[in-house]
Order: C-alpha cells, then structure tokens, then sequence
C-alpha cells in the first residue's frame, strides 16, 4: 500500500514539474469560456428577445427546442471539453515511452502494474480538476452572460449542481481512458492523431449517423461521447435526435466510460506496459 | 556505509525474435571491488544489465542480488543503484524535479536530490530543464539518480560515453572511492581501455557469450613474444638470425623475430657486425589480448 501511495504521489509530481498541465488548463479554460459565454450571450439574447431571431436567422424565435438554457450551456465543460483530460492521459503515459522515463520509474517501483494503477488514479484526479476548470469557464463565464441577458442561471439549483458533480466525475473517467489509450498506443504521435481525430471528427459523425434510425441510435448511445452526454445529462449533440432513441441513464453513462477505460488500460498493460524495456 | 551485495548471473539467455542477444551466461561480482563487463558494441552487455533490473524479461536464467531477483527487493534503489546508457529523462523537467519523483516514488528523503546532484558535480545546474543539457551532463545526471539511494550496488552502461576528460578522470576516482567502501561495482564498457585504470576484474562477453572472466591481470599474457629488430644491413641481419635458427617475418616497422629476449638479438647482431636501427620487444598489451578474445578487428 505505500509502494502504491508513493508511486500516486511521484504520478503527480511528474504532472505539476512540467509546463503541459497549466498549458492544456489555460486553453480549456479560454475555448470552453468562449464558446460558454458567446453561445450563452447569443442563445439568452434570442429567449429574451434581445437579440432579434431573424437577425441568427434561425426561422423564429423558439425553434431551438431547448427547454432549459443553463443545463445546455455547462454541459459545454465536458462535451466538448472532454478532449483535454484524454489529451493529459495519453500524454502522461506515450510521454514514459517516448521519452524513455520508464527505465528510472520502473527501476523505483519495479512493481509495473502498481504504477499503472497509481496513474490512473492520479489522472482521474487531476482529469477531474480540468472539470472544475471547465466548469469554471462554463458556469463562470456561460451563467454570467445568461444572467447579464436575464436568463436565470440557475445556480441555487440542486439539479445544477448534480450536473456540475457528474461532469466533474465524467472529466476525471476521460483522463482515465486517456491513460488507457495511450498504452495501447504507446506512439505518442498516432495516439494523439487517433485521439483528435476520433474525438473531432469520427465521432460526431457517427453519432449524427447513427441517430437517424432507433437501432442504430441504440448502439449509438454507447460511443463514449454518447455515454458522457447521458452521464452529464445534457448536451447540444443530444439535441437533435431524429429516431428519438432514449438516452443511457446517467449511471449507465458512467459505467460505459469506465468500462472503455478499463478495457483500454488491461490490454494496453499487456500490449506495453509490461513489454521489455529496451 | 552500505556494503554491497553479491551480483549473480545464473544461465541467463534472450533471444530478440531469431536474434540471440545473450545465451547461457553465468558469473557473479563481488563486493569491494570494480568489475568491468566488456565486450563489443552488440555483444549483450545492455541486454545483460536490463534482465538483471528486471527492465527485460530473460528468455531463461535468473539474474540476482544476494539470490533476490530485482522486482522482490524490498527496497530497490537503497539496494542497487543503475545507469543505463539511453538518456531517460523528460527534457521539460529541471534535474532536480527530475531527481524528486523517483525520491517520491522510492519514499527516500527529499534531501538525497540535492545531495547526490552535488556529489556529481550538477548542484549549479539543479533548476535547469535536461533539454539543455550537454551529453556529459545527462551522464553525470545518470549516475546521481543512481546515488538516489545511497545502494549498495552500482550498475552502470557505458558511463565513461560522452565524458571528458575532466569527466573521465572523475569517474574513474570515484568507481575506486564507491569500492573501496565495500560496494558491489559492476561497470560495462565496449572499450578496455576506458576502464583499465579503474577496474579490479573483467567479465568479457563476445556475440552473447562469455569467453573471459578473471582478475584484470589475467589479460596481460604473453601468448606470442616477439621482438622487432631491423638493421640499415637488412641482408646481413637476416642472414645472423637464419644463421642462428630464429624464425622471423617483414614487419611494418622492421623485422618481427620469434623471442622474448631483446638481448639475444642484441649479442647475435654484435658477434655478426651487424649495425642496429630498432630494436625492442613488441608488447602484447592488454588491449589486444582483449581484441584477440572477443574476435579481433571489430569496430571498436
Ligand atoms: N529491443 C531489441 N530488439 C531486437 N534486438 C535487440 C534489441 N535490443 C538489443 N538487440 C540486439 O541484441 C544484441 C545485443 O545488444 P546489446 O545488449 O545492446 O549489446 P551491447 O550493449 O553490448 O552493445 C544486438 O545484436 C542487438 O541488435
Ligand atoms: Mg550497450
């Protein structure tokens, strides 16, 4: 048990004594703030009548569908968020094999499967804290142009503050499977080509894809970004949804993003992790 | 201070895919003294250490120190401190951070980073990133993560790469240092003459396998004497050495004859007036005793 506590606390000192977490964290911050707040400002305007719908063309004012703003508006920190903390996991572990550190890490803890476990951790952790910036910027600065439109923010809501709890929760589990990803993809360069790509682009087009036909939008639901929304509970992608297929409950969001990544770090450790170390 | 304990390779082998990078190798190192493992780039010395840290798995054989494999050592870098060759460091972090997550991880005392980096000489340098760091640097940085833990026992690969010659000098005082407190010093090196000066026995390999083990003065044996002589009268000294039954053969240098004795040339070439340009026996150093065993002209 100490060996694991220490190698938890190595893990983290080998996060906060280089520049990548604050990094990440500041541009999270300002991308997640903009979109947060510029979104929040339009869409608030457009509920109010502020800001006229024909001046967004969007064919009326009440078209969105929304139901409720704020939800939307910081669901932000992690739907779209959510790329920051897998970036940190993989980084995190193709960075021990790129920049041959496992040869003094396994040399202090030759125990392989405790260090994996004691980044996991560490990464779920301080995946969890990218949350809090997320949040940060989407209930910070996304409520603050809602109330500056006076749309109600919400925020002596509990239902607001269960969302922040579950993507705080959700944040930390995609550092996870970063970290389980970037085992199973040891090269630091495909596993971040992969990762953006996948999460940028493969993805929300499968989700689009897959919505239009019940079946299809069942399977659907279990693309991890799919499983994040519903274990959030809110989402813009989750908005259009043609075949009307429910969403996972949140709980069962939480468990698919778990299973990706214990699934990712198992075969990973023995694809990798546990290879010789030349 | 920390003896050390006894290093022992029982029939270790490993094969990379069809590539026998070590095969059937055995011996075992001793506290209180400085053991070279030599052998050509290639020869499995690398290989060797990282089985013997558990870094490689062994296709067969067990690696140990006092008969404990390296991944059941309750407190391994207290026990054995390495360096191996590859520059293992993140190049953002300083190498005092660098030094402070395996203190961390090791649950060693935070005070050892700054202790070992000026044991090394690196203590003006601590809260610099390695990226800028010159290839001595990153090798005295090596070295200090294996004092991290004040072990017993040092494995070093090749530290002498990349020195200079302040370095070198340093280093080799210091492997004398670390074995006269009785610590267990096993240093490889693809040249001897890089370790000669500081190395008590040698332990050399060729293509995988063993082929010499012994105390450093088992090398300097004088398998095939032979004395250069060479004359402004080159006819008339051949002639004297035919004469006096001494075969020889046209060097570069002059005339390579068949003896150990300068003298006896001397005396012949006197009785047969026979003027003497060079004359003076060849030595067999140890470095071509080395050569001889691991196979000759290699690239070293
Ligand atoms: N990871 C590896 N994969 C395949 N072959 C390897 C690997 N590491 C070493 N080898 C081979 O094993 C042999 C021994 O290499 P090495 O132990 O590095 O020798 P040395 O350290 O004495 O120069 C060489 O033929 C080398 O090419
Ligand atoms: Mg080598």
């Amino acid at each position: 048990m100490t060996t694991f506590l220490r190698s938890v606390s190595a893990e983290f000192a080998k996060i906060f004594t280089t520049r990548l977490w604050w990094l990440l964290a500041i541009v999270l911050f300002c991308y997640i703030g903009l979109i947060a707040g510029g979104l929040g400002a339009l869409l608030a305007g457009v509920e109010t009548g502020v800001i006229s719908p024909d001046a967004v063309n969007t064919g009326g004012a009440g078209a969105f569908g929304f139901g409720s703003l704020p939800p939307i508006i910081y669901s932000f920190a992690s739907s779209v968020g959510y790329v920051f903390p897998v970036l940190l996991g993989v980084l995190a572990t193709t960075g021990e094999f790129r920049h041959q550190t496992l040869t003094p890490t396994f040399l202090a803890t030759p125990r392989r499967g405790v260090v994996l476990a004691a980044k996991t951790v560490t990464l779920v952790l301080v995946g969890a804290g990218f949350g809090v910036v997320g949040l940060a910027a989407s209930v910070g600065l996304g409520g603050g142009a809602l109330s500056a439109f006076g749309v109600d923010a919400l925020l002596l809501d509990s239902e607001t503050w269960l969302q922040v709890g579950r993507t705080i929760l959700a944040m930390g589990l995609w550092a996870a499977i970063g970290v389980g990803f970037g085992v199973l993809v040891p090269s630091q360069v495909a596993s971040i080509v992969v990762v953006l790509a996948f999460t940028q682009f493969v993805e929300p087009l499968l989700r689009l894809a897959a919505s239009f036909l019940e079946v299809t939008a069942q399977i659907g639901n279990y693309l991890p970004g799919s499983a994040s929304d519903a274990l959030v509970g809110a989402s813009v992608f989750t908005l259009a949804n043609p075949a009307g297929a429910p969403p996972l409950d949140w709980w069962q969001g939480g468990l698919v993003l778990l299973g990706y990544a214990v699934v990712a770090t198992m075969i990973g450790y023995a694809v990798s992790w546990k290879k010789d170390v030349t | 201070m920390p003896t050390g304990a006894v290093i022992e390779f029982s029939n270790i082998s490993k094969r990379f895919g069809g590539v026998a990078a070590v095969n059937d190798l055995s011996f075992t190192v001793e506290p209180g003294r400085v053991t070279g493992f030599l052998g050509p780039n290639g020869a499995g010395k690398t290989t060797s250490l990282r089985i013997l840290l558990g870094l490689v798995a062994a296709s067969s054989g067990t690696a140990t120190f006092g008969g404990v494999r390296y991944r059941d050592l309750p407190n391994p870098l207290a026990t054995v401190g390495a360096a191996l060759e590859a520059a293992s460091f993140h190049p953002g972090r300083s190498a005092r951070d660098h030094l402070g997550v395996y203190a961390i991880a090791a649950g060693l005392p935070r005070t050892r980073v700054m202790e070992v980096l000026t044991q090394v000489g690196l203590a003006a340098h601590a809260a610099q990133r390695v990226g800028g760091y010159s290839l001595g640097m990153r090798q005295r940085l090596g070295l200090a993560y294996a004092l991290l833990g004040n072990p017993g026992a040092l494995v070093l690969d090749e530290p002498i790469n990349g020195l200079d010659p302040e370095g070198i000098r340093w280093i080799r005082g210091f492997l004398r240092d670390m074995a006269a407190e009785g610590r267990t010093i096993l240093v490889s090196s693809h040249l001897l003459s890089e370790v000669q000066q500081s190395v008590d026995d040698v332990v050399i390999i060729a293509r995988g396998e063993l082929v010499h083990l012994g105390p450093l003065s088992s090398l300097d044996t004088d398998a095939a004497p032979q004395t250069i002589v060479d004359s402004p009268d080159r006819e008339n000294l051949t002639a004297a050495l035919t004469a006096a039954g001494i075969t020889f053969s046209i060097g570069r240098t002059g005339l390579l004859a068949a003896t150990s004795d300068p003298a006896l040339l001397g005396h012949l070439a006197f009785t047969a007036g026979v003027e003497l340009s060079v004359l003076h026996r060849q030595k067999t150093g140890l470095e071509d005793s080395f050569l001889a065993l691991v196979g000759g002209s290699h690239s070293l």
